[in-house]
């Protein structure tokens, strides 16, 4: 396989999807990276590089969210492309989806507030070793928007144990000055984890929309490191 | 078989509207045909009451490429662009089902977005119930039409970016619920949604069409009483995941140019939405419903032909593009048939397979449908409310009861005031990624990817000023959104309103809707603002009351340089803080209290003269303020409104997380009216200080008075030495309040 010099992102879009113009966006037009959407009747898609699995309600949610979108056909292509090391992203929606497709530990709950939630959040970077998050300073704390239902991530002990071992806890909930503790936890998360990637460190999930804050006209830029990073990591 | 003699008042006609029927039948209706004509000729579906006056609205302008009569209105933003929105009402439906009616009064007028040919871009609503802290009612409502607003625009992807919530008693049996919806589109790709063309066909695409929302156009136009409980299977119920799915195809199928025409199904479903291509286009129209895709299948013809089931929209196409059509839906799973066939006779026909099953004259429907001239009258309450509202010694009785700080955070602390993130924080106001003025300021601003250009809107309405004075109200409400534009830096093009009145029959309330639209239209032509959208919604009335009138209106600006957005939030410390607009020597325009928050907070009574304002001074104002704006001469601007002058300080404090050191001239040497009372057109601004010779220049010329009222400065607001309290301390009160009503 030969690829163009700049990175070629497929963009998923599965029916209630909502949030792939946004990544393509950001790809296409602020980070000058090539971009294509990818429905997700296909499965197989030739030439990319990163896969971008974005936010939105896809089948509208209405069992678990991504609990029908893992039996797409483009599912199955998703887990051959990670397999092989390619870069996979989720977003909201997304990371709800890698989570049902158990390509990333653990589950999301419903928040524990019982509302739909749609405000800028204090995050941590706690871990800058990926390909996702190599951009920032580890430690960093960053603002980005959340806007979801199901944020609250859980996962059992033995499994927290294991991701925390792993240092795959790469993104959590914290205030301005960095403290995580109830308050500026959103939504019930389990230690306030925001995102978490694989073992292999190339499957990354996130709650919060990096998407939505890549330009300062919409509050922050913050969001551009992860894609940017992802961009570094693929040349 | 029924008896049609005394069916028609049970479908909500009336007695020389049947004598009318027959008469353009010669002959009696069969029950379909009665049924066809009780929800054409609804309030709802025809506007009877109001089309005489509604006649006089200024339609046209510069910007305007689609005027009132269409699904929604549209402006020119120029680079081939335009933006096309309305608001609507769903008021009874939210009344007796509020998470149910809400989410369908969204859906439907997102349907009448992209049935234009665009796609939404942004939602905003305009709330009203009664008070919540008092009632456990309220408070369910309340949180119950947020989650169905929330609920259905959060699936779409559609961002809700603002709006406003008010709370009186006024709306107690009869909550309001507004929405409107924006969307973009390329000039050259916009629809209509005219039926012309003998032969082709009427395709029904979307959700299968069952018994919901039978008779609710019906329901819509009388008022609600202990039976409307029973009317709760009149609400239809929303499936936004499938309104996302049929906005992708009818905009796919657009851009193909597979389609020729495009119209929602809204109230009275397949009926109302196909009567009006077919009058539109002047032509007749055979409808089958043997071909509707059915979720019971044992539904009658006249259940088929007025369900009104969500989440359809009807396509006029030429025969030979149906397969193509067809295969678009079935690749995102949805249902497509072809129902109707357009015709020359000028005959709306119903048949089942080859069975004909009614024949009406499509016109008699709608251009012949009736007219009521009705009676008006000034209501009697007027007579009674007095303009010497309060006294030296009210103000003195509420000094003594408590100190000026308390007055102060009471008044923030009132749910009229006080932050409403409780409710945005449940919208997703982010998505689509361009929202650039966030909700709780002014306006909300949208700006457009890949120009300079930005689009603000602002949505108000005052119903104790209108009930004191629908004329003036109503003036001040389309001034109020006007201005609200002006601090942002955007230009008013055009606007789209919700009248939400009691029962027309009445004369008093005929009497404050005419005076209503009398307002709209006297600002309308100063302002040069055009009306190209609205809705009216009458008959908001429980057990024989009517709510203060309420003309809702949602006026849209154009920002030709995104870098130029301002807010209202204080930027700078040692920052000037300047009040624009106060007219000092004229005292009887600046210490009326008439209908203001501060009688309602410390007295509970609506009462006064409703404010005084000079709709020619007010464009001046604007004007003055979009060019200091341009010339990048303030960091920021904020209406003066409701709470008076005392709020706004605070309000640019608390956005602007810095405190604020004011001292500003009294009126009538009387801190309370200075400050806790609403004179229009003033705006407060804040420069730096080098700015402020310049700033005053152009004050001079356009003869705005000028006052330094302050600096920008500390942690504490601190005002005439009265007032003094920390920014923390009264953002928290701001922020939290309503959420600590809604969990108490």
């Amino acid at each position: 396989m030969s690829f163009d010099k700049k990175p070629y992102f497929g963009i998923l879009v599965f029916p209630g999807t909502n949030c792939e113009t946004d990544c393509f966006h950001v790809l296409k037009n602020i980070l000058g990276a090539r971009c294509k959407y990818v429905w997700h009747k296909e499965s197989q898609v030739e030439d990319i590089n990163a896969i971008v699995i974005p936010g939105g309600f896809s089948y509208g949610d209405y069992l678990r969210s991504g609990a029908v979108a893992k039996f797409s056909p483009i599912m199955s292509f998703v887990r051959k492309f990670a397999s092989k090391g390619g870069l996979v992203i989720g977003i909201c929606n997304g990371f709800q989806i890698l989570l049902e497709e158990s390509l990333l530990p653990g589950a999301m709950l419903r928040n524990n507030t019982l509302k739909f939630i749609c405000r800028y959040s204090h995050l941590k970077v706690t871990d800058t070793d990926n390909p996702f998050t190599s951009g920032y300073k580890s430690g960093e704390i960053i603002r980005m928007p959340i806007r979801h239902n199901e944020g609250n991530y859980y996962i059992d002990d033995n499994g927290l144990l294991e991701i925390k071992e792993n240092n795959q806890v790469i993104l959590k909930y914290c205030d301005s000055s960095g403290k995580e503790d109830a308050s500026s936890n959103p939504n019930g998360s389990i230690e306030n984890i925001a995102g978490i990637c694989n073992k292999k460190r190339n499957i990354f999930g996130l709650m919060p929309h990096p998407e939505a804050c890549c330009e300062k006209i919409l509050g922050s830029d913050d969001g551009k490191t992860i894609f940017e990073s992802m961009v570094n990591n693929i040349i | 078989m029924l008896d049609v003699e005394k069916e028609y008042i049970k479908l909500g006609l009336k007695e020389n509207e049947f004598e009318k029927i027959k008469g353009f039948l010669k002959r009696n209706p069969n029950y379909l045909e009665l049924s066809i004509y009780s929800v054409m000729w609804s309030e709802h579906c025809s506007y009877k009451s109001s089309r005489p006056l509604l006649k006089n609205f200024k339609t046209t302008g510069t910007y305007v490429l689609q005027g009132p009569g269409e699904n929604a209105g549209i402006l020119d933003i120029g680079d081939n662009q335009a933006i096309v929105f309305k608001m609507e009402s769903h008021n009874h439906p939210s009344a007796v089902e509020p998470y149910q009616g809400a989410a369908t009064g969204i859906g439907g007028i997102i349907r009448d977005i992209f049935a234009m040919g665009a796609r939404p871009i942004c939602s905003l609503n305009s709330l009203r119930f009664g008070k919540i802290e008092s009632s456990q009612h309220q408070k369910y409502l309340f949180e119950m039409v947020v989650k169905g607003i929330g609920d259905y625009g959060n699936c779409m992807g559609i961002p809700t970016i603002g709006g406003e919530v008010y709370f009186d008693k006024t709306y107690e049996g009869n909550c309001l619920v507004n929405a409107m919806s924006v969307g973009i589109a390329q000039q050259d790709r916009l629809m209509k949604s005219k039926a012309f063309g003998t032969g082709n066909q009427l395709v029904l695409m979307g959700s299968s069409t069952g018994r919901d929302g039978i008779h609710g156009a019906t329901f819509a136009s009388d008022e609600l009483n202990e039976k409307s409980e029973a009317r709760r299977p009149s609400v239809q119920v929303g499936d936004p995941f499938m309104e996302k799915v049929l906005l992708e195809v009818c905009l796919e199928l657009i851009e193909k140019k597979l389609i020729l025409g495009l119209q929602d199904m809204g109230a009275a479903g397949i009926t109302s939405s196909s009567v009006e291509m077919a009058s539109k286009g002047n032509v007749g129209l055979d409808i089958d419903v043997a071909k509707v895709p059915l979720r019971e299948p044992s539904m009658v013809p006249y259940e088929i032909m007025i369900s009104e089931s969500q989440e359809r929209m009807l396509a006029l196409i030429e025969p030979s593009k149906f397969a193509e059509i067809k295969n678009i839906c079935n690749e995102w799973n949805i249902n497509c048939e072809a129902i109707g066939t357009v015709t020359d006779n000028g005959l709306y026909r119903i048949f089942k397979g080859r069975e004909l099953l009614g024949e009406i004259p499509v016109k008699t429907l709608t251009d012949e449908a009736p007219v009521y001239h009705h009676e008006y009258e000034k209501p009697k309450y007027l007579q009674n409310i007095s303009d010497d509202i309060l006294q030296e010694e009210d103000y003195k009785k509420i000094e003594k009861k408590y100190s000026h700080n308390e007055i102060f955070k009471r008044m923030i602390a009132s749910p009229n005031i006080c932050s409403k993130k409780w409710v945005w924080e449940q919208y997703d106001h982010m998505v689509q990624t361009n929202t650039a003025v966030l909700p709780g300021h002014d306006s909300s601003v949208i700006r457009i990817k890949n120009t300079k250009k930005a689009i603000a809107f602002s949505c108000d309405g005052n119903g104790r000023y209108c009930y004191l004075d629908p004329f003036r109200g109503a003036l001040i409400a389309v001034a109020e959104t006007s201005r609200n534009l002006a601090c942002s830096g955007a230009l008013p093009i055009g606007l789209t309103d919700c009248l939400n009145f009691g029962m027309p029959e009445k004369p008093g309330i005929f009497w404050q809707f005419k005076n209503a639209i009398d307002g709209i239209i006297n600002a309308c032509e100063t302002l040069d603002i055009p009306v190209i959208s609205g809705n009216v919604s009458f008959y908001n009335e429980s057990f024989g009351k009517a709510i203060h009138p309420t003309p809702v209106i949602a006026t849209a600006g154009l920002i030709k340089d995104v870098d130029k957005i301002i807010d209202s939030a204080f930027k700078d410390e040692n920052d000037d803080i300047v009040l624009i607009g106060r007219k000092i020597n004229n005292e009887s325009v600046n210490d009326n209290m008439g209908g203001s928050e501060f009688l309602e907070v410390f007295f509970e009574k609506v009462s006064g003269k409703c404010p005084d304002i000079d709709i020619e001074y007010e464009k001046r104002l604007q004007r003055l303020c979009l060019d200091l704006i341009d010339g990048r001469f303030i960091k920021s601007a904020h209406d003066v409104s409701s709470g008076g002058l005392a709020v706004t300080i605070a309000e640019s404090c608390i956005y602007g997380k810095m405190g604020a050191e004011i001292n500003a001239s009294l009126l009538g040497n009387n801190f309370l009216k200075t400050f806790y009372s609403e004179p229009q057109s003033q705006i407060l601004i804040s420069c730096q200080p080098e700015n402020l010779e310049k700033i005053e220049k152009y004050c001079i010329e356009a003869k705005i008075p000028f006052e330094k009222i302050g600096k920008v400065k500390g942690t504490f607001i601190s005002i005439n030495s009265e007032i003094k309290i920390g920014i923390s301390e009264i953002t928290k009160i701001f922020d939290n309040n309503i959420e600590k009503i809604m969990t108490h």
